[in-house]
């Protein structure tokens, strides 16, 4: 799909000699035609393009799913998404629906059907960057699907030819009430339902919004998005994975590899953004068990709500414990001071169920112990807040996650007090994000309140710059820029340049 | 992503420590208080005993091979042919003696149904063969990554290492004694295991009222009796299979094996979606209301809530008492949405102190009706319903059921800290399981000697004579009709299978 280089042997010359390749080599010039404005992107494109445009529509796309990428960080509805990509789609990858008439509707959606392949090549070397590609292209998909004109879809959707069975209308009539209930719909509103083995549609199994009968799961027409979608993605990482197998045979001269490698390396993720040097404080000299107590001032209310809980306990639960040993390493806690600190803290617990129960696990978090791969690289890195966001919610009996998220504002407002924060307008803005989950912007707030003298000072005399006080995103961050900010001036001012590689 | 130690997944290498992860949180746990078992004892080891094992036996020992075999006193190694000597069990000797373990292992295990429960079929195949054990050991360490080619090697093995318990893990794509040989890492990845679920009373601690910590007794029993109720007759109704196995965890929970094809085969994302479906509360101590179910009911919630409605009354109002306190009161008036309504009842609890529940419970329609209700009566009759669901409805360990390499301990292994073996709990009968009267591993000894049964023309079993004889017989019989299943498969899959030889 490379226009020839005049320097180098004709591809299709090369083609004739190979019986193999020549099948390939009579479909090179086959323009596909684009019926519909979605695409499974089940055929690779076979046309020829130019470096250049190879390049730019690789990066334009690849523009568009950070973007995404960053909506799902910032936990952003799915309107909010919706509204917030509008612009981008339009600027970067803009596909028109067949009532536009628009003269370029051919070109937009061969634009979009290339890029895919060019980034699919780019994002299929390693698990962790096809599982991210997926995910991200899904959303597009998903995306796109919800706006497209409700006749067109149907089109689409039809051409898919999904095994869907119809459901009868005398099954319809003896199911109708379990229907509507599983569905969650008023009366009167008929509609059409699919019945589709359960395990096509996992999505709606796990949130109860479909009837299951002995294994067969009625879905309404409504949430057909949701088997479209599950479909698209099934047969996105089955074909991911046949590309990463074919990777290493690729035909290709040293032209497009450093683009792809490119590509790949401009969308690293953002999950590996806490480096070992972010222990290091200037200022704070080595962290012993015994001054957890007193740093806990500065740590971040999740953490914070840790501490409290295991001093008022003796004991965490086990998600609770890692979340805040991974944190307590990421400050800098070695692993035998982090030892004596649980081992201090679990009062009501004998040496002997320490030992054999709790011990292994804190040496994990620091990799002391375990497999091959997890003592290389050192136990696991610290949580970030989109860690703590999305992981499942903590259960009865569980302390851990992002206060913010899990406690109910009725909670979170004397748990707030109780470390400090008694303004009765930071309280009231924090009911109001929490309440349009933006729990990081909740907890920046916070931030904000409790050091508002001290960014103050720093901002006045310059001595940190805006990067410097950028929203946190992680709770290391907040550790050590709190922990900065209220020891000023004992000789460590500025000290947080380059600092903040943990949002990187 | 990052694997967390909290499920057991390939990277942790075996036995290099002797401690280990807390998942399987009741076979861990051992705290020496529980009132149901005669722990007074310290381990003795019954040197009493000793003296009247006859000499022959002595000599018989000699061609174990076990390293760990010669330490123990005098019981035979590999016999199946002769009737064991009887080893005279007194009922202070301590279930975890070498030699009791031993006998156990001997003359009491199933191992022949075990090993065609998770195999299938009759003849060995690479879903027993390839399948990961894992064995915890009397000094504690924890051995991952066995496995044997039949049932008789796994008996063999059991008997040299007199394991305390051992847990069964999955498939793999090859037989994981190898895992270190194979070229690539992707080699060696789990592939089948059954549909596992681990319902445990720690999950109940901040509604149970009777028992703290590993305790139980019959009234904490019946939250896991609601939840077997209520977990079976999903997995039956809604998912369609038929092949679930429920066995007691020998101290206060139950398991659930689901072993239809169909359920073997699910990856992790699709068990996660049927935890997902099965779970209901939400959040920690500090959410609030755990449930918030949503309306109209979906069909499974709806019927959960059939069953349960009868249990609220006698279990939890009249049997938990759950907010008999001023503390436990003041949740159930949060869970309460109607501020008016709330204030009324607060002002008549605080009147009557220590007011049982079930009279609390009837006081919010008895005020509401009297006119200190402020919203309509269809949200606190939700709201009532999210109650009953909070104080009753299933609580998984549902990391458990997440994962498919996920280790879960074996039916018919012993408790450790009870002595009780881990019988199977028969559905049809769920309300009769009488978790303190299941058999400990030294009465289960102890009733073979005690057996005065005529010996006819096929050889009586020893397990046979004994109150284990029930479980086993319904062990079999579902296995039978595990096996009957497989059956019209089963050619076709051994077509598919003899690639891998």
């Amino acid at each position: 799909m490379i226009r020839h280089d005049y320097s180098r042997v004709d591809p299709k010359r090369r083609a004739n000699i190979d019986h193999k390749k020549k099948q390939f080599a009579t479909a090179e010039y086959q323009q596909l035609n684009y019926e519909h404005r979605l695409n499974f992107y089940d055929l690779p494109p076979t046309a020829e393009i130019t470096l250049e445009e190879f390049e730019t529509w690789a990066i334009n796309r690849l523009k568009v799913l950070s973007e995404l990428e960053g909506c799902s960080f910032r936990n952003k509805g799915p309107e909010e998404t919706a509204e917030y990509m509008k612009g981008i789609l339009d600027k970067h990858l803009p596909l028109k629906s067949d009532s536009s008439r628009s003269q370029k509707l051919q070109d937009e959606r061969r634009r979009d059907h290339y890029s895919h392949f060019i980034l699919r090549l780019a994002f299929s070397s390693t698990e962790d960057l096809r599982r991210r590609f997926s995910r991200l292209e899904t959303m597009l998909f998903r995306l796109r699907f919800k706006d497209d004109d409700p006749r067109e879809r149907q089109g689409f959707v039809h051409s898919l030819n999904l095994e869907w069975d119809e459901v009868k209308e005398d099954e319809k009539r003896e199911l109708r009430e379990e229907l509507l209930a599983a569905s969650g719909q008023k009366k009167g509103d008929d509609q059409e339902w699919f019945k589709v083995d359960w395990e096509r549609v996992p999505e709606l199994v796990e949130q109860r919004r479909v009837l299951l009968k002995r294994g067969k799961a009625y879905v309404p027409q409504r949430e057909q998005m949701s088997l479209v979608v599950a479909e698209f993605t099934r047969k996105l990482d089955d074909a991911l994975e046949l590309t990463a197998r074919a990777l290493p045979r690729l035909d290709e001269d040293d032209r497009l590899a450093p683009i792809l490698a490119h590509l790949a390396q401009s969308f690293a993720t953002p999950d590996a953004a806490y480096s070992s040097t972010d222990a290091n404080i200037d200022g704070l000299s080595a962290i012993r068990a015994t001054s957890i107590d007193t740093l806990a001032q500065n740590f971040p209310l999740c953490m914070r709500n840790l501490h409290m809980t295991l001093r008022e306990n003796s004991h965490l639960k086990h998600y609770g414990r890692l979340q805040y040993s991974l944190f307590l390493k990421g400050i800098g806690l070695s692993l035998d001071e982090c030892l004596v600190f649980w081992r201090r803290s679990f009062k009501l617990i004998d040496d002997d169920k320490f030992q054999k129960e709790y011990k292994y696990n804190i040496r994990h978090v620091y990799g002391d112990v375990g497999g091959d791969a997890n003592r290389r690289g050192r136990g696991y890195t610290p949580y970030s807040c989109q860690k703590l966001l999305t992981e499942p919610a903590p259960g009865p009996g569980q302390t851990h996650g992002c206060p913010y998220r899990t406690y109910k504002p009725e909670n979170l407002i004397p748990l707030l007090q109780r470390v400090g924060v008694n303004d009765r307008d930071v309280l009231k803005t924090v009911r109001e994000d929490v309440g349009k989950q933006r729990y990081h912007v909740a907890c920046n707030r916070v931030f904000e309140w409790s050091h508002k003298n001290e960014i103050k000072k720093v901002k006045e005399d310059g001595s940190w710059s805006v990067n410097d006080l950028d929203t946190i995103v992680h709770p290391n961050t907040y550790f050590k820029r709190s922990w900065l900010l209220k020891h000023l001036g004992e000789g460590n001012v500025g000290v947080v340049n380059g600092g903040e590689k943990m949002e990187e | 992503m990052t694997k967390m130690p909290h499920s057991i997944t390939p990277e942790s290498t075996p036995g290099d420590d002797s401690s280990r992860t807390v998942s399987q949180v009741d076979t861990v746990k051992s705290e020496p208080e529980t009132q149901d078992v005669a722990m007074d004892d310290a381990p003795t080891p019954p040197a009493t005993e000793k003296a009247k094992i006859n000499l022959e036996e002595l000599f018989d020992d000699e061609d174990s091979d076990g390293e760990f075999a010669s330490s123990a006193p005098v019981v035979k190694e590999e016999d199946e042919s002769s009737q064991p000597a009887p080893l005279k069990i007194s009922p202070k000797s301590s279930f975890s003696d070498p030699e009791i373990m031993r006998a156990f292992y001997q003359r009491l295990f199933p191992f022949r149904p075990l090993f065609q429960w998770l195999n299938h079929s009759p003849a060995p195949t690479p879903a027993f063969a390839h399948r990961e054990f894992a064995f915890t050991l009397p000094n504690d360490a924890y051995l991952r990554y066995q496995s044997f080619p039949t049932a008789d090697l796994l008996r063999k093995q059991c008997i040299q290492m007199l394991p305390s318990r051992f847990e069964i893990g999955p498939q793999y794509s090859t037989n994981p004694r190898d895992r270190k040989t194979v070229r690539k890492a992707s080699a060696f990845r789990p592939i089948m295991k059954e549909l596992v679920f681990d319902i445990d009373m720690t999950d109940y601690d901040d509604i149970r009222t009777c028992c703290t910590g590993a305790s139980i007794c019959h009234k904490c029993w019946s939250f896991i009796t609601m939840a077997i109720k209520v977990i079976d007759v999903a997995l039956r109704e809604d998912f369609g299979f038929k092949h679930i196995l429920w066995v007691y965890s020998g101290r206060r929970g139950a398991h659930a094996w689901v072993c239809d094809k169909r359920a073997r085969e699910l990856d992790d994302q699709k068990r996660r979606s049927i935890a997902g479906y099965l779970e209901l509360l939400k959040g920690g101590d500090n959410a609030g209301k755990k449930v918030n179910a949503r309306r109209p009911l979906h069909p499974h919630i709806e019927r959960s809530l059939a069953i349960l409605k009868e249990h609220f009354q006698s279990c939890i109002l009249a049997e938990q008492d759950p907010w008999a306190t001023d503390a436990k009161a003041a949740h159930l008036l949060n869970l309460i949405p109607d501020t008016q309504l709330r204030a009324a009842l607060q002002k008549k609890w605080d009147s009557s102190p220590h007011r049982p529940s079930a009279a609390k419970w009837s006081d919010i329609d008895a005020l509401a009706k009297s006119g200190a209700l402020s919203k309509s009566p269809k949200d606190l009759v939700e709201a009532k319903q999210d109650i009953v669901l909070e104080y009753t409805y299933p609580r998984l360990d549902a990391e458990v059921s997440k994962k498919l390499n996920h280790l879960l301990k074996s039916p018919f292994v012993i408790h450790p800290g009870t002595g009780r073996v881990c019988v199977p709990i028969d559905t049809r009968r769920v309300e009769e399981f009488d978790p303190l009267g299941v058999p400990t591993v030294t009465q289960l000894l102890g009733e073979i000697d005690a057996w005065k049964g005529e010996e006819g023309e096929r050889k009586v079993q020893d397990w046979e004579k004994t109150s284990l004889k029930p479980y086993v017989d319904y062990f079999r019989r579902f296995v039978a009709g595990l096996m009957e299943e497989g059956k019209g498969v089963k050619r076709e899959r051994e077509e598919g299978d003899a690639m891998e030889f």
